[in-house]
């Protein structure tokens, strides 16, 4: 759900980075926090174990410009992505405005991305959303690694209905910002197409 | 969309702060912000110079939610009132209408006791406020600035 504010026109719309457990949603967010101006970007906040998995959400709020003289912000957040953590990430997607599937490309991994897609789409619907009408996108990440499917495979398994599909080094930042231009995109067009 | 979009117009952000500003002074408070439960701040009064008031916001809303969480479970309808209690400072979280968060972060300088018979009071504006905003985010006549945006505006903002 966004948020415009008429006194300091500002807009404010919510991102959230979805997938199975370390495939690479904090990777994106720390990506884009360290290769972004310094005064477009707040915090970036991680609430993580003492291993680093997340344990509830990273966020991180963004400026990515003037549309009409209002600022538009995106509030980037991403789930805790470990099995058990489902009530945490039902919590995360209220009010989501766009939704990142970042699904990890190794072939041991396809069963979880699976898995998470599902999870995804269940949660989303207790939320009263649907997977199929709300801005998403889908990014294949780890195309580093070896032994991974291939993108015909992936693009099968995981995105039928054909949204916008990115493949990604989200360690080397291969694909980061295009996938978050293309989902923020997604979300200013839906914000526009409500308004009509 | 499942929640309406909530959308602040001068009229309405003006009573807000008047109430937060208020809440300032008669509790002593150090700082009152008001969230959206999403997590968007919408406003902030007292002294908030070195504070990441967006972070806080953030943080804020993910804490009710979890609380939220919690009620659930125990199946109780909410959890509306939560205190913090820090060595310097103290924190008072109180969800207003089911809708928004309203924080107060304070010293020694004031009370909790205080604090609360405060909040209770801004509480029952805000609750109006917040009822008349959404009245109007739900009005289908009422321009959005969305309505003028194009698409070129749209792609002028990824140009690099």
């Amino acid at each position: 759900m966004s948020f415009i504010n008429y006194l300091s026109r500002e807009i404010n719309c919510k991102i959230v980075y979805y997938g199975p457990g370390l495939c690479g949603k904090t990777t994106n967010l720390q990506y884009i926090y360290n290769r972004t101006n310094p005064d477009a970007k707040g915090k970036m906040i991680s609430l993580a174990t003492e291993t680093e998995r997340t344990l509830f959400f990273d966020f991180l709020p963004l400026e990515i410009g003037e549309i009409r003289g209002f600022k538009t912000r995106f509030h980037l957040y991403t789930v805790p992505g470990q099995v058990f953590y489902d009530a945490s990430r039902k919590l995360i997607l209220k009010g989501v405005d766009g939704v990142v599937f970042v699904a990890d490309s190794q072939m041991l991994r396809a069963e979880a991305n699976i898995e998470s897609m599902d999870n995804l789409r269940t949660n989303l619907a207790e939320q009263g959303y649907n997977l199929d009408t709300v801005p998403y996108v889908v990014q294949y990440n780890k195309r580093d690694m070896p032994n991974i499917s291939s993108v015909d495979e992936l693009s099968r398994m995981l995105n039928p209905q054909r949204v916008p599909e990115f493949l990604a080094v989200a360690t080397t930042g291969e694909g980061v910002f295009e996938t978050l231009k293309s989902v923020a995109k997604l979300v200013l067009t839906e914000l526009k197409r409500g308004a009509a | 969309m499942a929640s309406p979009q909530m959308v602040m117009y001068e009229e309405e952000f003006a009573q807000v702060q008047a109430v937060t500003d208020r809440l300032v002074q008669d509790a002593n408070a150090r700082v009152v912000f008001v969230v959206d439960k999403n997590g968007q701040l919408i406003s902030a009064s007292g002294d908030t110079g070195d504070l990441d008031t967006t972070s806080l916001a953030s943080l804020a809303a993910g804490n009710i939610a979890a609380t939220g969480g919690i009620a659930q479970l125990l199946r109780e309808q909410e959890f509306a009132t939560q205190y913090h209690e820090g060595v310097r400072q103290n924190v008072h979280i109180q969800v207003v209408s089911s809708r928004v968060i309203l924080v107060v972060i304070f010293d020694n300088r004031t009370s909790l006791g205080l604090v609360r018979l405060r909040v209770k009071r801004a509480n029952e504006h805000l609750s109006r406020i917040f009822e008349m905003v959404m009245a109007k985010a739900q009005d289908p006549f009422r321009n959005s600035p969305f309505a003028e945006i194009t698409d070129d505006d749209i792609d002028n903002l990824f140009n690099d």
